[in-house]
């Protein structure tokens, strides 16, 4: 596959992990905000070929793993009590919530449905013009233009049954959260390709100046990864920090026009709680008021007072990288993909779920 | 569709809750379709069971059919229904003799729908050179079922060089791949709702029975274990053998064949082909002394192009599946907790 193979040449991989077995001559802890790079890392092995003083740090990129608790009540009770058609991304519907997921919501006879595109769920609000459908909106800004633009059509068209449940939240002041927090341990970041395709650079100069901590933007296969650690930790060694861009096949300076216009037109920023860390100011967008008719908070009454989260799970302290998610008591033991206590552990992209897909420590491979 | 099958007259263009009464409509049903297609001596006696003396070791085997979408590229329920049993029976070292054969219709699936799966049927039969005996048809009201549901039952003599079993596997032996992965199941999601788009990927369903009675003819005992990757994928398994064996499995990326088409779907939806369904794809754990010989006779095969030694049973790491990446790092690939998802992005 062009653009894919050439990034997946294990020659390439291996001159790169030389250069940077070459360069890297401190301990330095580097945070991957996307949980796409975490799932890139683990499953093609590469944490197991890094050089032992360069520490990979998992973030807080996967939308499952940041959504709260109560959001995921609200969808559940929409589905329910509301009857709605509640259509989602796939790897939403296995989150738990306070007291059910989706995907058991699904087999008390709610009608969920799994879609990859939102304009799919305004395509079923027109054909079931009887029926309320709402979307599950989440991610980071990867998502927002596809959730705008759904909201736009709908708009356009006059499809009165169509509403979006949103929880979309915002990469730089996550970043920026994690690096106020005292114990806080991370050298420098891999930025998340896909969300700057979208944002562009310009977010992120603030946060460089800031903690004085070098960014590199950086894509998802083994070759864009090593790059990026590679150009993160040539900065480190200099005693440099500036944001550079590993991912510029694909991510422009100031991002990409129409998209950010899609987002300006349906969405304002708003504070957001996430999911295990609380909440964060301004790292969030909400529907715009003249779109209220489209935000199903607003649309419909929903009732979730017992909303709560299950308070044995780690999954703050793992999103912040304070700890490694074999480290938590329940990993792997209480909390395994078929029965998670926290998101990180549904999501293919969460960090515990892939620790335990592709963990190396039974077969002693592993290294963190 | 084989066009020398021409549908009969029927009174009815769908099927209705009548042609399950066991009345009049049932029986028109199956004289004019199910006994006319699929006419043999057994079945024509049109009894509740069949009578029939077999002379060997015997292998018996029971799958049900319940796929969505009914009709897909490459395929459809009723071939699947077909191949699946008999393939089934290949793993067991057996040759598919007898199958059975039992519909669960919903009211209003379509006259024309189910004579095209029956005509699958038994074009899917004479290939793989099984007959149908006996069998039932059901009919659920509407809502209560998903078109057609089957099930078939097969029984088949053992090849008698055939020693398949979990015990015979060592360290050491080679795991040989016998095509490319995961046709079927990225077929079956590409008309998913929400999913759709357009590929000219279609399902691998076919029979393996003659392929492997041949390999059974040439490498007899040496052909320690068989198994098809259908639901779960090869991922499954894997890790179901290494599980049952006590061993550990060790497999190298850069060799299991996946086409590039399906890579990329893979790549678009999130999946990861290792768990994704085949229909028509067997995994062979064999001595290594003849794993080479096999794999060229394998390769040979009108299916076979893509074949592969994808890896080797091990001492090491007993009950793991571990694989070596294509850039040469490692990884376990362990079972999976549900229904692979499409991620969000």
């Amino acid at each position: 596959m062009k653009y894919v193979s050439e990034f997946r040449s294990p020659e390439i991989v291996d001159a790169l992990l030389k250069q940077i077995r070459q360069i890297a001559k401190g301990n330095w802890n580097i945070m991957e905000v996307c949980g796409g790079q975490t799932h890139s890392l683990v499953k093609n092995g590469l944490l197991s070929m890094l050089p032992s003083n360069i520490q990979m740090v998992h973030g807080p990129g996967c939308p499952v793993c940041v959504t709260p608790v109560n959001l995921i009540d609200k969808a559940v009770y929409l589905a329910i009590e509301q009857k709605v058609i509640l259509c989602s991304y796939g790897d939403m519907i296995r989150v738990p919530g306070s007291n059910m997921s989706l995907l058991e919501a699904k087999s008390k006879g709610a009608d969920v449905r799994i879609l990859y595109s939102p304009l799919e769920a305004v395509k079923i609000a027109r054909e079931n013009p009887e029926r309320e459908v709402v979307f599950f909106a989440v991610g980071f800004e990867t998502t927002a233009p596809a959730n705008a633009l759904s909201v736009i059509h709908a708009h356009r068209e006059g499809i009165r049954n169509y509403s979006i449940l949103t929880s979309h939240v915002l990469v730089p002041p996550a970043m920026d959260a994690i690096m106020s927090d005292s114990e806080c341990r991370v050298d420098a970041f891999l930025g998340a390709g896909h969300v700057c395709a979208i944002m562009g650079m310009q977010e992120y100069y603030p946060i460089v100046e800031k903690y004085k901590i070098p960014v590199v933007i950086t894509g998802f296969e083994p070759v864009d990864l090593l790059e990026g650690i590679f150009m993160t930790v040539k900065q480190l060694e200099c005693g440099q920090y500036k944001l550079e861009n590993q991912y510029a096949r694909v991510v422009e300076a100031n991002g990409n026009r129409p998209a950010i216009k899609a987002i300006d037109e349906i969405f304002e920023v708003t504070n957001r709680e996430w999911r295990g860390i609380g909440e964060i100011p301004c790292s969030g967008y909400g529907v715009k008021a003249k779109y209220s008719s489209y935000d199903a908070t607003r649309k419909f009454k929903i009732d979730i007072s017992g909303s709560h989260e299950d308070l044995t799970c780690l999954s703050g302290d793992i999103m912040k990288g304070k700890i490694k998610p074999r480290y938590c008591p329940n990993f792997g033991e209480k909390c395994t993909p078929v029965h998670p206590l926290g998101a990180p552990m549904v999501s293919s992209e969460g960090a515990c779920a892939a620790y335990y897909h592709f963990n190396m420590s039974a077969a002693g491979m592993y290294r963190d | 569709m084989n066009l020398s099958c021409p549908i009969p007259k029927f009174d009815f263009d769908t099927i209705n809750l009548g042609h399950g009464s066991g009345g009049t409509l049932t029986s028109q049903l199956l004289d004019a379709g199910v006994f006319k297609l699929l006419e043999n001596d057994l079945l024509n006696k049109k009894h509740d069971g069949a009578v029939f003396s077999l002379n060997g070791k015997v292998a018996m085997s029971t799958d049900t059919y319940v796929v969505s979408p009914v009709f897909f590229e490459g395929g459809n329920i009723g071939d699947l229904a077909v191949n699946g049993t008999v393939n089934d029976l290949a793993m067991c070292g057996a040759a598919a003799k007898y199958l059975t054969l039992s519909f669960v219709l919903e009211e209003g699936l379509k006259m024309t729908e189910f004579w095209e799966i029956l005509v699958s049927i038994k074009t899917a039969c004479d290939a793989a050179g099984v007959i149908v005996i006996t069998g039932d048809t059901k009919v659920v009201e509407r809502g209560k079922g998903d078109k057609i549901f089957i099930n078939t039952t097969g029984i088949g003599l053992v090849h008698p060089r055939a020693n398949i079993d979990i015990d015979n596997i060592k360290p050491g032996d080679r795991i040989i791949l016998s095509g490319p992965l995961a046709r079927h199941g990225i077929t079956i999601i590409s008309h998913r709702e929400g999913l759709q788009f357009e590929t000219t990927i279609s399902s691998d369903t076919r029979p393996l029975n003659q392929i492997v009675s041949a390999l059974l003819d040439e490498f007899g005992e040496y052909i320690h274990l068989l198994r098809d990757p259908t639901r779960g994928g090869l991922a499954t398994v894997l890790n179901e053998i290494a599980a049952q064996a006590n061993l550990g499995i060790s497999i190298s990326q850069k060799n299991i064949p996946v086409e590039e088409e399906v890579d990329g779907a893979c790549e678009m939806l999130g999946f990861d082909p290792l768990y994704v369904a085949n229909e028509g794809l067997f995994v062979a754990i064999v001595d290594a002394s003849i794993a080479g010989e096999l794999l060229k006779r394998l390769q040979a095969w009108e299916y076979g192009a893509m074949a592969g030694i994808v890896g080797e049973v091990t001492a090491d790491h007993p009950c793991k599946v571990i694989m070596k990446s294509t850039i040469g790092g490692h990884r376990v690939v362990n079972m999976l907790a549900g229904e692979q998802l499409p991620r969000i992005c």
